[in-house]
Protein backbone atom coordinates (compact mmCIF):
# COMPACT_ATOMS: atom_id res chain seq x y z
CA UNK A 1 0.00 0.00 0.00
CA UNK A 2 2.73 2.38 1.00
CA UNK A 3 4.55 1.56 -2.20
CA UNK A 4 1.38 2.16 -4.12
CA UNK A 5 1.03 5.63 -2.60
CA UNK A 6 4.65 6.46 -3.20
CA UNK A 7 4.38 5.39 -6.82
CA UNK A 8 1.16 7.28 -7.18
CA UNK A 9 2.66 10.43 -5.86
CA UNK A 10 5.72 10.04 -8.06
CA UNK A 11 3.51 9.57 -11.08
CA UNK A 12 1.49 12.58 -10.00
CA UNK A 13 4.57 14.72 -9.56
CA UNK A 14 5.96 13.62 -12.91
CA UNK A 15 2.64 14.25 -14.55
CA UNK A 16 2.41 17.69 -12.98
CA UNK A 17 5.95 18.43 -14.09
CA UNK A 18 5.11 17.50 -17.64
CA UNK A 19 1.95 19.51 -17.45
CA UNK A 20 3.80 22.63 -16.39
CA UNK A 21 6.67 22.22 -18.83
CA UNK A 22 5.19 22.01 -22.29
CA UNK A 23 8.54 21.99 -24.00
CA UNK A 24 9.79 19.06 -21.96
CA UNK A 25 6.61 17.20 -22.78
CA UNK A 26 7.00 17.96 -26.46
CA UNK A 27 10.65 16.92 -26.37
CA UNK A 28 9.75 13.66 -24.62
CA UNK A 29 7.15 12.88 -27.29
CA UNK A 30 9.09 14.05 -30.28
CA UNK A 31 12.60 13.04 -29.26
CA UNK A 32 12.49 9.27 -29.83
CA UNK A 33 10.79 9.21 -33.25
CA UNK A 34 12.67 12.18 -34.64
CA UNK A 35 15.94 10.94 -33.17
CA UNK A 36 15.33 7.60 -34.86
CA UNK A 37 14.49 9.14 -38.22
CA UNK A 38 17.41 11.56 -38.11
CA UNK A 39 20.01 9.03 -37.02
CA UNK A 40 18.86 5.93 -38.85
CA UNK A 41 17.33 7.39 -41.95
CA UNK A 42 18.57 10.87 -42.73
CA UNK A 43 22.03 9.85 -41.53
CA UNK A 44 21.93 6.94 -43.94
CA UNK A 45 20.76 9.16 -46.78
CA UNK A 46 23.59 11.62 -46.16
CA UNK A 47 26.03 8.73 -46.16
CA UNK A 48 24.65 7.52 -49.47
CA UNK A 49 25.13 10.98 -50.86
CA UNK A 50 28.72 11.16 -49.60
CA UNK A 51 29.60 7.68 -50.81
CA UNK A 52 28.67 8.73 -54.32
CA UNK A 53 31.74 10.97 -54.35
CA UNK A 54 34.16 8.29 -53.15
CA UNK A 55 35.82 5.79 -55.41
CA UNK A 56 36.73 2.17 -55.67
CA UNK A 57 40.35 1.24 -56.18
CA UNK A 58 40.29 -0.64 -59.50
CA UNK A 59 43.06 -3.04 -58.42
CA UNK A 60 42.19 -3.95 -54.85
CA UNK A 61 38.42 -3.27 -55.09
CA UNK A 62 38.78 -1.44 -51.78
CA UNK A 63 36.71 1.69 -51.26
CA UNK A 64 38.85 4.79 -50.93
CA UNK A 65 37.48 7.93 -49.35
CA UNK A 66 38.91 10.19 -51.99
CA UNK A 67 36.58 12.86 -53.22
CA UNK A 68 35.80 13.25 -56.88
CA UNK A 69 33.21 13.17 -59.59
CA UNK A 70 34.58 10.01 -61.21
CA UNK A 71 31.40 8.01 -60.61
CA UNK A 72 29.22 10.63 -62.18
CA UNK A 73 31.59 10.91 -65.10
CA UNK A 74 31.34 7.15 -65.59
CA UNK A 75 27.58 7.37 -65.53
CA UNK A 76 27.35 10.23 -67.98
CA UNK A 77 30.01 8.99 -70.38
CA UNK A 78 29.22 5.29 -70.29
CA UNK A 79 26.69 4.64 -73.04
CA UNK A 80 25.54 1.51 -71.15
CA UNK A 81 24.41 3.59 -68.20
CA UNK A 82 22.73 6.12 -70.44
CA UNK A 83 20.78 3.37 -72.20
CA UNK A 84 19.76 1.87 -68.87
CA UNK A 85 18.62 5.22 -67.52
CA UNK A 86 16.62 5.96 -70.66
CA UNK A 87 15.08 2.49 -70.61
CA UNK A 88 14.09 2.87 -66.96
CA UNK A 89 12.59 6.30 -67.44
CA UNK A 90 10.85 5.23 -70.66
CA UNK A 91 9.22 2.17 -69.11
CA UNK A 92 8.33 4.22 -66.03
CA UNK A 93 6.55 6.75 -68.24
CA UNK A 94 4.74 4.02 -70.20
CA UNK A 95 3.64 2.35 -66.98
CA UNK A 96 2.40 5.65 -65.58
CA UNK A 97 0.28 6.38 -68.65
CA UNK A 98 -1.10 2.82 -68.75
CA UNK A 99 -2.05 2.95 -65.10
CA UNK A 100 -3.82 6.28 -65.48
CA UNK A 101 -5.82 4.91 -68.41
CA UNK A 102 -6.76 1.77 -66.46
CA UNK A 103 -7.39 3.48 -63.14
CA UNK A 104 -9.46 6.42 -64.29
CA UNK A 105 -12.61 4.50 -65.33
CA UNK A 106 -12.51 2.44 -62.13
CA UNK A 107 -12.04 5.52 -59.97
CA UNK A 108 -14.80 7.30 -61.87
CA UNK A 109 -17.12 4.37 -61.46
CA UNK A 110 -16.39 4.13 -57.73
CA UNK A 111 -16.71 7.86 -57.13
CA UNK A 112 -19.74 8.75 -59.22
CA UNK A 113 -21.75 5.75 -60.34
CA UNK A 114 -21.48 2.96 -57.77
CA UNK A 115 -23.89 2.68 -54.86
CA UNK A 116 -22.30 3.22 -51.44
CA UNK A 117 -22.21 -0.50 -50.74
CA UNK A 118 -20.57 -1.37 -54.04
CA UNK A 119 -18.18 1.53 -53.57
CA UNK A 120 -17.02 0.18 -50.21
CA UNK A 121 -16.44 -3.26 -51.67
CA UNK A 122 -14.70 -1.86 -54.72
CA UNK A 123 -12.31 0.27 -52.71
CA UNK A 124 -11.50 -2.63 -50.44
CA UNK A 125 -10.80 -4.86 -53.42
CA UNK A 126 -8.47 -2.25 -54.89
CA UNK A 127 -6.60 -1.84 -51.62
CA UNK A 128 -6.25 -5.50 -50.65
CA UNK A 129 -3.85 -6.56 -53.45
CA UNK A 130 -1.56 -3.72 -52.41
CA UNK A 131 -1.05 -5.31 -49.06
CA UNK A 132 -0.61 -8.84 -50.25
CA UNK A 133 3.02 -9.54 -50.85
CA UNK A 134 4.62 -7.62 -53.66
CA UNK A 135 7.11 -10.40 -54.29
CA UNK A 136 4.42 -13.06 -54.43
CA UNK A 137 2.39 -11.08 -56.96
CA UNK A 138 5.52 -10.74 -59.05
CA UNK A 139 6.14 -14.44 -58.73
CA UNK A 140 2.57 -15.10 -59.83
CA UNK A 141 3.22 -13.11 -63.01
CA UNK A 142 6.38 -15.06 -63.62
CA UNK A 143 4.30 -18.24 -63.48
CA UNK A 144 1.58 -16.76 -65.70
CA UNK A 145 3.99 -15.40 -68.32
CA UNK A 146 6.35 -18.37 -68.49
CA UNK A 147 6.61 -20.38 -71.69
CA UNK A 148 4.02 -23.00 -70.73
CA UNK A 149 2.06 -20.69 -68.44
CA UNK A 150 -1.53 -19.48 -68.53
CA UNK A 151 -1.00 -16.55 -70.87
CA UNK A 152 0.62 -18.52 -73.64
CA UNK A 153 -1.93 -21.29 -73.17
CA UNK A 154 -4.76 -18.76 -73.56
CA UNK A 155 -3.13 -17.04 -76.51
CA UNK A 156 -2.67 -20.43 -78.15
CA UNK A 157 -6.35 -21.24 -77.69
CA UNK A 158 -7.41 -18.09 -79.46
CA UNK A 159 -4.89 -18.69 -82.21
CA UNK A 160 -2.30 -16.05 -81.37
CA UNK A 161 1.27 -17.00 -80.82
CA UNK A 162 3.17 -14.09 -79.32
CA UNK A 163 5.64 -14.93 -76.64
CA UNK A 164 5.96 -12.03 -74.22
CA UNK A 165 7.91 -13.90 -71.54
CA UNK A 166 11.15 -12.28 -70.43
CA UNK A 167 10.70 -9.15 -72.52
CA UNK A 168 10.24 -5.43 -71.91
CA UNK A 169 6.55 -6.01 -72.65
CA UNK A 170 6.38 -8.34 -69.69
CA UNK A 171 8.09 -5.78 -67.47
CA UNK A 172 5.69 -3.08 -68.64
CA UNK A 173 2.67 -5.30 -67.97
CA UNK A 174 3.86 -6.37 -64.53
CA UNK A 175 4.78 -2.88 -63.39
CA UNK A 176 1.41 -1.60 -64.57
CA UNK A 177 -0.21 -4.35 -62.55
CA UNK A 178 1.82 -3.71 -59.42
CA UNK A 179 1.25 0.03 -59.15
CA UNK A 180 -2.32 0.25 -60.42
CA UNK A 181 -3.95 0.58 -56.97
CA UNK A 182 -1.55 3.39 -56.03
CA UNK A 183 -2.74 5.33 -59.05
CA UNK A 184 -6.42 4.51 -58.62
CA UNK A 185 -6.74 5.73 -55.02
CA UNK A 186 -5.67 9.38 -55.45
CA UNK A 187 -7.73 9.68 -58.65
CA UNK A 188 -10.71 8.33 -56.76
CA UNK A 189 -10.12 10.82 -53.94
CA UNK A 190 -9.95 13.72 -56.40
CA UNK A 191 -13.08 12.63 -58.30
CA UNK A 192 -15.00 12.12 -55.11
CA UNK A 193 -14.33 15.68 -54.05
CA UNK A 194 -15.97 17.20 -57.13
CA UNK A 195 -19.38 18.47 -56.04
CA UNK A 196 -22.27 16.95 -57.94
CA UNK A 197 -23.71 20.39 -58.51
CA UNK A 198 -20.77 21.35 -60.78
CA UNK A 199 -21.57 18.46 -63.08
CA UNK A 200 -25.28 19.12 -62.98
CA UNK A 201 -24.68 22.77 -63.78
CA UNK A 202 -22.56 21.75 -66.72
CA UNK A 203 -25.19 19.38 -68.14
CA UNK A 204 -28.00 21.84 -67.39
CA UNK A 205 -26.24 24.35 -69.56
CA UNK A 206 -26.31 21.91 -72.41
CA UNK A 207 -22.95 20.22 -72.28
CA UNK A 208 -23.01 16.51 -72.99
CA UNK A 209 -21.22 14.01 -70.80
CA UNK A 210 -18.16 14.08 -73.04
CA UNK A 211 -17.84 17.83 -72.84
CA UNK A 212 -18.45 17.84 -69.09
CA UNK A 213 -15.80 15.17 -68.65
CA UNK A 214 -13.28 17.10 -70.70
CA UNK A 215 -14.02 20.62 -69.47
CA UNK A 216 -15.09 20.07 -65.85
CA UNK A 217 -14.14 16.65 -64.49
CA UNK A 218 -10.67 16.24 -65.98
CA UNK A 219 -9.32 19.65 -64.91
CA UNK A 220 -10.62 19.11 -61.39
CA UNK A 221 -9.27 15.55 -61.23
CA UNK A 222 -5.88 16.49 -62.64
CA UNK A 223 -4.15 16.94 -59.25
CA UNK A 224 -5.30 13.44 -58.29
CA UNK A 225 -4.04 12.02 -61.57
CA UNK A 226 -0.67 13.69 -61.07
CA UNK A 227 -0.52 12.47 -57.47
CA UNK A 228 -1.17 8.92 -58.63
CA UNK A 229 1.42 9.22 -61.35
CA UNK A 230 4.05 10.10 -58.75
CA UNK A 231 3.66 6.65 -57.21
CA UNK A 232 3.74 4.73 -60.48
CA UNK A 233 6.73 6.67 -61.74
CA UNK A 234 8.76 6.61 -58.55
CA UNK A 235 8.12 2.97 -57.77
CA UNK A 236 9.16 1.91 -61.28
CA UNK A 237 12.34 3.96 -61.08
CA UNK A 238 13.37 2.31 -57.82
CA UNK A 239 12.52 -1.30 -58.57
CA UNK A 240 15.06 -3.99 -59.27
CA UNK A 241 13.10 -7.16 -58.57
CA UNK A 242 10.55 -7.13 -61.38
CA UNK A 243 13.11 -6.77 -64.21
CA UNK A 244 15.10 -9.73 -62.86
CA UNK A 245 12.05 -11.95 -62.45
CA UNK A 246 9.99 -11.29 -65.57
CA UNK A 247 12.40 -9.51 -67.92
CA UNK A 248 15.88 -9.86 -69.29
CA UNK A 249 17.04 -6.26 -69.44
CA UNK A 250 18.77 -4.13 -66.84
CA UNK A 251 17.16 -1.24 -64.99
CA UNK A 252 18.79 1.38 -62.76
CA UNK A 253 17.90 -0.70 -59.72
CA UNK A 254 19.55 -3.82 -61.09
CA UNK A 255 22.83 -2.04 -61.69
CA UNK A 256 22.75 -0.59 -58.19
CA UNK A 257 21.97 -3.96 -56.67
CA UNK A 258 24.71 -5.73 -58.61
CA UNK A 259 27.25 -3.13 -57.62
CA UNK A 260 26.36 -3.48 -53.97
CA UNK A 261 26.34 -7.26 -53.96
CA UNK A 262 28.74 -8.74 -56.46
CA UNK A 263 31.02 -5.97 -57.66
CA UNK A 264 31.12 -4.26 -54.26
CA UNK A 265 31.52 -0.91 -55.97
CA UNK A 266 29.44 1.00 -53.46
CA UNK A 267 30.50 4.47 -54.64
CA UNK A 268 29.25 3.81 -58.18
CA UNK A 269 26.07 2.21 -56.82
CA UNK A 270 25.45 5.25 -54.62
CA UNK A 271 25.97 7.61 -57.52
CA UNK A 272 23.57 5.66 -59.71
CA UNK A 273 21.02 5.42 -56.88
CA UNK A 274 21.01 9.22 -56.80
CA UNK A 275 19.80 9.33 -60.40
CA UNK A 276 16.21 8.25 -59.54
CA UNK A 277 16.30 10.67 -56.60
CA UNK A 278 17.21 13.55 -58.88
CA UNK A 279 14.61 12.55 -61.47
CA UNK A 280 11.96 12.25 -58.76
CA UNK A 281 12.90 15.61 -57.27
CA UNK A 282 12.32 17.24 -60.66
CA UNK A 283 9.10 15.30 -61.10
CA UNK A 284 7.87 16.33 -57.65
CA UNK A 285 8.65 19.97 -58.32
CA UNK A 286 6.54 19.77 -61.45
CA UNK A 287 3.81 17.90 -59.61
CA UNK A 288 3.67 20.51 -56.89
CA UNK A 289 3.06 23.16 -59.48
CA UNK A 290 0.05 21.21 -60.65
CA UNK A 291 -1.33 21.01 -57.13
CA UNK A 292 -0.76 17.28 -56.70
CA UNK A 293 0.10 17.52 -53.03
CA UNK A 294 -3.27 18.90 -52.08
CA UNK A 295 -4.75 15.76 -53.63
CA UNK A 296 -2.71 13.26 -51.63
CA UNK B 1 -33.37 7.88 -50.26
CA UNK B 2 -33.90 9.89 -53.36
CA UNK B 3 -32.85 8.41 -56.65
CA UNK B 4 -29.46 9.59 -57.86
CA UNK B 5 -29.55 11.68 -60.94
CA UNK B 6 -26.81 10.46 -63.25
CA UNK B 7 -25.22 12.76 -65.75
CA UNK B 8 -23.74 9.69 -67.42
CA UNK B 9 -25.90 7.96 -69.99
CA UNK B 10 -26.74 4.31 -69.53
CA UNK B 11 -24.23 3.34 -72.21
CA UNK B 12 -21.44 5.19 -70.45
CA UNK B 13 -22.35 3.59 -67.14
CA UNK B 14 -22.25 0.14 -68.68
CA UNK B 15 -18.87 0.85 -70.26
CA UNK B 16 -17.53 2.04 -66.90
CA UNK B 17 -18.85 -1.11 -65.27
CA UNK B 18 -17.15 -3.32 -67.85
CA UNK B 19 -13.87 -1.44 -67.45
CA UNK B 20 -14.10 -1.80 -63.68
CA UNK B 21 -14.80 -5.52 -63.93
CA UNK B 22 -11.84 -5.91 -66.29
CA UNK B 23 -9.50 -4.15 -63.87
CA UNK B 24 -10.73 -6.23 -60.94
CA UNK B 25 -10.08 -9.43 -62.90
CA UNK B 26 -6.64 -8.10 -63.79
CA UNK B 27 -5.94 -7.37 -60.11
CA UNK B 28 -7.05 -10.73 -58.81
CA UNK B 29 -5.96 -13.26 -61.44
CA UNK B 30 -2.37 -13.45 -60.09
CA UNK B 31 -3.60 -14.01 -56.56
CA UNK B 32 -5.92 -16.78 -57.71
CA UNK B 33 -3.04 -18.30 -59.64
CA UNK B 34 -0.94 -18.40 -56.46
CA UNK B 35 -3.71 -20.16 -54.58
CA UNK B 36 -4.19 -22.73 -57.36
CA UNK B 37 -0.51 -23.48 -57.82
CA UNK B 38 0.04 -24.04 -54.11
CA UNK B 39 -2.12 -27.15 -54.54
CA UNK B 40 -0.47 -28.27 -57.77
CA UNK B 41 0.73 -31.82 -57.30
CA UNK B 42 3.18 -31.82 -60.22
CA UNK B 43 6.69 -30.40 -60.06
CA UNK B 44 6.30 -28.68 -63.41
CA UNK B 45 4.61 -25.27 -63.55
CA UNK B 46 2.58 -25.80 -66.71
CA UNK B 47 -1.01 -24.76 -67.25
CA UNK B 48 -3.58 -26.30 -66.93
CA UNK B 49 -2.93 -27.99 -63.62
CA UNK B 50 -3.60 -31.72 -63.94
CA UNK B 51 -3.93 -32.81 -60.36
CA UNK B 52 -4.44 -30.99 -57.07
CA UNK B 53 -2.99 -32.11 -53.78
CA UNK B 54 -1.78 -30.72 -50.47
CA UNK B 55 1.38 -32.82 -50.38
CA UNK B 56 3.79 -29.91 -50.86
CA UNK B 57 2.53 -28.21 -47.71
CA UNK B 58 4.02 -31.07 -45.70
CA UNK B 59 7.27 -30.94 -47.64
CA UNK B 60 7.62 -27.20 -47.11
CA UNK B 61 6.76 -27.52 -43.44
CA UNK B 62 9.57 -30.05 -42.98
CA UNK B 63 12.10 -27.91 -44.83
CA UNK B 64 14.52 -26.54 -42.24
CA UNK B 65 15.40 -23.47 -44.30
CA UNK B 66 11.77 -22.53 -44.75
CA UNK B 67 11.11 -22.94 -41.06
CA UNK B 68 14.06 -20.80 -40.13
CA UNK B 69 13.05 -18.13 -42.63
CA UNK B 70 9.50 -18.24 -41.30
CA UNK B 71 10.67 -17.86 -37.70
CA UNK B 72 12.92 -14.96 -38.73
CA UNK B 73 10.11 -13.23 -40.61
CA UNK B 74 7.80 -13.47 -37.62
CA UNK B 75 10.45 -12.20 -35.20
CA UNK B 76 11.40 -9.32 -37.45
CA UNK B 77 7.78 -8.36 -38.07
CA UNK B 78 6.92 -8.41 -34.36
CA UNK B 79 9.98 -6.42 -33.32
CA UNK B 80 9.62 -3.88 -36.12
CA UNK B 81 5.92 -3.50 -35.34
CA UNK B 82 6.63 -2.93 -31.64
CA UNK B 83 9.21 -0.25 -32.43
CA UNK B 84 6.96 1.38 -35.00
CA UNK B 85 4.05 1.37 -32.54
CA UNK B 86 6.01 3.27 -29.90
CA UNK B 87 7.73 5.72 -32.25
CA UNK B 88 4.71 6.25 -34.49
CA UNK B 89 2.30 6.99 -31.67
CA UNK B 90 4.76 9.31 -29.91
CA UNK B 91 5.09 11.31 -33.13
CA UNK B 92 1.32 11.29 -33.59
CA UNK B 93 0.74 12.66 -30.08
CA UNK B 94 3.35 15.35 -30.56
CA UNK B 95 1.82 16.49 -33.84
CA UNK B 96 -1.71 16.34 -32.51
CA UNK B 97 -1.18 18.08 -29.18
CA UNK B 98 1.32 20.76 -30.03
CA UNK B 99 1.85 23.53 -32.50
CA UNK B 100 5.54 23.95 -33.09
CA UNK B 101 8.04 25.05 -35.65
CA UNK B 102 8.60 22.40 -38.31
CA UNK B 103 5.44 20.50 -37.47
CA UNK B 104 4.51 20.10 -41.12
CA UNK B 105 7.83 18.53 -42.00
CA UNK B 106 7.34 15.67 -39.54
CA UNK B 107 4.90 13.69 -41.62
CA UNK B 108 7.06 14.45 -44.64
CA UNK B 109 10.11 13.01 -42.90
CA UNK B 110 8.18 9.95 -41.73
CA UNK B 111 6.79 9.21 -45.18
CA UNK B 112 10.16 9.64 -46.87
CA UNK B 113 11.32 6.01 -46.49
CA UNK B 114 8.30 4.80 -48.43
CA UNK B 115 8.08 7.75 -50.82
CA UNK B 116 11.64 7.53 -52.09
CA UNK B 117 12.39 4.71 -54.52
CA UNK B 118 12.92 1.51 -52.54
CA UNK B 119 16.40 1.03 -53.88
CA UNK B 120 17.44 4.38 -52.38
CA UNK B 121 16.21 3.49 -48.90
CA UNK B 122 17.88 0.09 -49.20
CA UNK B 123 21.14 1.48 -50.50
CA UNK B 124 21.23 4.20 -47.83
CA UNK B 125 20.68 1.75 -44.99
CA UNK B 126 23.23 -0.58 -46.54
CA UNK B 127 25.95 2.06 -46.51
CA UNK B 128 24.99 3.06 -42.96
CA UNK B 129 25.32 -0.54 -41.78
CA UNK B 130 28.68 -0.87 -43.53
CA UNK B 131 29.90 2.27 -41.80
CA UNK B 132 28.49 1.03 -38.49
CA UNK B 133 30.46 -2.16 -39.06
CA UNK B 134 33.71 -0.24 -39.42
CA UNK B 135 33.03 2.13 -36.54
CA UNK B 136 31.49 -0.07 -33.86
CA UNK B 137 31.34 -3.59 -35.21
CA UNK B 138 27.74 -3.59 -36.43
CA UNK B 139 27.05 -6.61 -38.60
CA UNK B 140 24.22 -7.63 -40.91
CA UNK B 141 21.77 -9.55 -38.75
CA UNK B 142 18.14 -9.77 -37.77
CA UNK B 143 18.74 -6.58 -35.83
CA UNK B 144 19.62 -4.60 -38.95
CA UNK B 145 16.58 -5.99 -40.76
CA UNK B 146 14.40 -4.88 -37.85
CA UNK B 147 15.88 -1.38 -37.86
CA UNK B 148 15.19 -1.05 -41.58
CA UNK B 149 11.63 -2.34 -41.33
CA UNK B 150 10.79 -0.21 -38.31
CA UNK B 151 11.92 2.87 -40.23
CA UNK B 152 9.31 2.49 -42.93
CA UNK B 153 6.62 1.07 -40.63
CA UNK B 154 6.54 4.15 -38.37
CA UNK B 155 4.50 6.14 -40.88
CA UNK B 156 1.78 3.47 -41.00
CA UNK B 157 1.18 3.62 -37.25
CA UNK B 158 1.54 7.40 -37.27
CA UNK B 159 -1.11 7.86 -39.97
CA UNK B 160 -3.59 5.64 -38.20
CA UNK B 161 -3.12 7.19 -34.76
CA UNK B 162 -3.12 10.78 -36.01
CA UNK B 163 -6.34 10.15 -37.93
CA UNK B 164 -7.97 8.74 -34.81
CA UNK B 165 -6.75 11.50 -32.52
CA UNK B 166 -8.26 14.08 -34.85
CA UNK B 167 -11.62 12.41 -34.52
CA UNK B 168 -11.66 12.04 -30.73
CA UNK B 169 -12.80 15.17 -28.98
CA UNK B 170 -10.49 16.76 -26.48
CA UNK B 171 -13.31 17.42 -24.01
CA UNK B 172 -13.00 13.87 -22.65
CA UNK B 173 -9.37 14.46 -21.77
CA UNK B 174 -10.23 17.81 -20.20
CA UNK B 175 -13.03 16.25 -18.18
CA UNK B 176 -10.68 13.58 -16.92
CA UNK B 177 -8.12 16.17 -15.85
CA UNK B 178 -10.83 18.30 -14.21
CA UNK B 179 -11.93 15.28 -12.20
CA UNK B 180 -8.44 14.97 -10.77
CA UNK B 181 -6.80 12.29 -12.88
CA UNK B 182 -3.14 12.86 -13.59
CA UNK B 183 -1.65 12.67 -17.04
CA UNK B 184 -0.82 8.98 -16.85
CA UNK B 185 -4.24 8.02 -15.54
CA UNK B 186 -5.90 10.07 -18.24
CA UNK B 187 -3.78 8.33 -20.81
CA UNK B 188 -4.50 4.90 -19.37
CA UNK B 189 -8.26 5.28 -18.90
CA UNK B 190 -9.34 7.85 -21.48
CA UNK B 191 -6.90 8.29 -24.35
CA UNK B 192 -5.74 4.71 -24.73
CA UNK B 193 -9.21 3.15 -24.99
CA UNK B 194 -10.22 5.68 -27.61
CA UNK B 195 -7.20 5.06 -29.83
CA UNK B 196 -6.92 1.34 -29.18
CA UNK B 197 -8.44 0.10 -32.43
CA UNK B 198 -6.31 2.57 -34.39
CA UNK B 199 -3.23 1.21 -32.65
CA UNK B 200 -4.26 -2.36 -33.42
CA UNK B 201 -4.97 -1.48 -37.05
CA UNK B 202 -1.65 0.34 -37.38
CA UNK B 203 0.17 -2.60 -35.82
CA UNK B 204 -1.50 -5.10 -38.15
CA UNK B 205 -0.64 -3.04 -41.21
CA UNK B 206 2.94 -2.58 -40.05
CA UNK B 207 3.18 -6.32 -39.45
CA UNK B 208 1.88 -7.07 -42.94
CA UNK B 209 4.26 -4.53 -44.46
CA UNK B 210 7.26 -6.00 -42.69
CA UNK B 211 6.26 -9.64 -43.20
CA UNK B 212 6.53 -9.50 -46.97
CA UNK B 213 9.13 -6.78 -47.55
CA UNK B 214 11.93 -7.70 -49.93
CA UNK B 215 13.42 -4.60 -51.60
CA UNK B 216 14.95 -3.06 -48.49
CA UNK B 217 15.47 -6.42 -46.77
CA UNK B 218 17.86 -7.55 -49.49
CA UNK B 219 20.11 -4.65 -48.59
CA UNK B 220 19.95 -4.96 -44.80
CA UNK B 221 19.92 -8.70 -44.17
CA UNK B 222 23.35 -10.02 -45.16
CA UNK B 223 23.04 -13.80 -45.01
CA UNK B 224 19.95 -13.92 -42.81
CA UNK B 225 16.86 -15.32 -44.47
CA UNK B 226 13.27 -14.14 -44.32
CA UNK B 227 10.36 -15.78 -46.09
CA UNK B 228 10.30 -13.32 -49.01
CA UNK B 229 14.07 -13.62 -49.30
CA UNK B 230 13.82 -17.39 -49.35
CA UNK B 231 11.26 -17.15 -52.14
CA UNK B 232 13.47 -14.70 -54.02
CA UNK B 233 16.51 -16.97 -53.77
CA UNK B 234 14.70 -20.20 -54.61
CA UNK B 235 12.17 -19.33 -57.26
CA UNK B 236 14.63 -19.92 -60.08
CA UNK B 237 15.43 -23.44 -58.93
CA UNK B 238 13.08 -25.87 -60.72
CA UNK B 239 13.31 -28.40 -57.90
CA UNK B 240 12.14 -25.93 -55.28
CA UNK B 241 9.16 -24.57 -57.22
CA UNK B 242 6.43 -26.57 -55.51
CA UNK B 243 7.69 -25.40 -52.13
CA UNK B 244 8.01 -21.84 -53.37
CA UNK B 245 4.36 -22.03 -54.41
CA UNK B 246 3.35 -23.14 -50.93
CA UNK B 247 5.42 -20.46 -49.20
CA UNK B 248 4.02 -17.82 -51.57
CA UNK B 249 0.52 -18.94 -50.64
CA UNK B 250 1.37 -18.69 -46.94
CA UNK B 251 2.83 -15.20 -47.38
CA UNK B 252 -0.30 -14.03 -49.22
CA UNK B 253 -2.59 -15.37 -46.52
CA UNK B 254 -0.26 -14.07 -43.81
CA UNK B 255 -0.57 -10.51 -45.07
CA UNK B 256 -4.19 -10.68 -46.24
CA UNK B 257 -5.70 -11.57 -42.89
CA UNK B 258 -4.14 -8.79 -40.79
CA UNK B 259 -4.90 -6.20 -43.47
CA UNK B 260 -8.49 -7.32 -43.75
CA UNK B 261 -8.95 -7.05 -39.97
CA UNK B 262 -7.24 -3.66 -39.95
CA UNK B 263 -9.57 -2.37 -42.66
CA UNK B 264 -12.57 -3.55 -40.67
CA UNK B 265 -11.28 -1.84 -37.53
CA UNK B 266 -10.86 1.55 -39.17
CA UNK B 267 -13.66 1.31 -41.66
CA UNK B 268 -15.18 4.68 -40.87
CA UNK B 269 -11.96 6.60 -40.89
CA UNK B 270 -10.24 8.71 -43.38
CA UNK B 271 -6.75 7.61 -42.50
CA UNK B 272 -4.88 9.52 -45.17
CA UNK B 273 -4.18 13.19 -45.89
CA UNK B 274 -2.35 14.18 -42.75
CA UNK B 275 -2.16 17.90 -42.13
CA UNK B 276 -5.67 18.89 -43.19
CA UNK B 277 -8.03 20.30 -40.65
CA UNK B 278 -11.31 21.03 -42.40
CA UNK B 279 -12.42 17.48 -42.56
CA UNK B 280 -15.37 17.19 -40.16
CA UNK B 281 -18.01 17.18 -42.84
CA UNK B 282 -16.04 14.79 -44.97
CA UNK B 283 -15.62 12.22 -42.26
CA UNK B 284 -19.29 12.31 -41.45
CA UNK B 285 -20.25 11.96 -45.06
CA UNK B 286 -17.85 9.11 -45.58
CA UNK B 287 -19.15 7.48 -42.45
CA UNK B 288 -22.72 7.68 -43.61
CA UNK B 289 -21.75 6.28 -46.95
CA UNK B 290 -19.81 3.51 -45.25
CA UNK B 291 -16.65 4.23 -47.18
CA UNK B 292 -13.53 2.59 -45.82
CA UNK B 293 -10.32 4.48 -45.59
CA UNK B 294 -7.71 3.13 -47.87
CA UNK B 295 -4.31 3.27 -46.25
CA UNK B 296 -1.55 2.86 -48.75
CA UNK B 297 1.53 0.77 -48.15
CA UNK B 298 4.80 0.54 -49.92
CA UNK B 299 5.64 -2.71 -51.63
Amino acid sequence: MAVEVARGSFARRLSAYFHRHRRVRLAALLGPPMGWMLVVYLGALVLLFLAAFWRQNPLTAEIERVWGFDNFRTLVEGSVYRTITLRTVGIAAAVTVTDILLAFPVAYYAARVATPRVRTLLLLSIVLPLWSSYLVRLYAWRVILSGNGILNWTLDKIGLSVDVSYSNWAIWLVFSYLWLPYVALPIYAALQRIPNSYLEASTDMGAGWGTTLRRVVLPLALPGVVAGSIFAFSLTLGDYIAPTLVGNTLFIGNVVYQNVGIANNIPLASAFALVPVIIMALYLLGARRMGAFEAL
Amino acid sequence: MTRRRYIESLGVRICLRIATAFVLVFLYVPLIVIVLYAFNSARAQGWPIDEYSTKWFGVAWNNGQVREAFANSIQVAIAATALALVLGSLAAFAVHRFRFFGRETISFLLVLPIALPGIVTGMALNSAINLGGQVFGLSFSLFTIIVGHATFCIVVVYNNVVARLRRTSSSLVEASMDLGANGFQTFRYVTLPSILTALVAGALLAFALSFDEIIVTNFTSGTENTLPKWIFNNLRLPNQRPQVNVVAFVVVVGSFIPVYIAQKLTEDEHARTPGKRRRGLFVRRRKEAGIPSPTVPHP
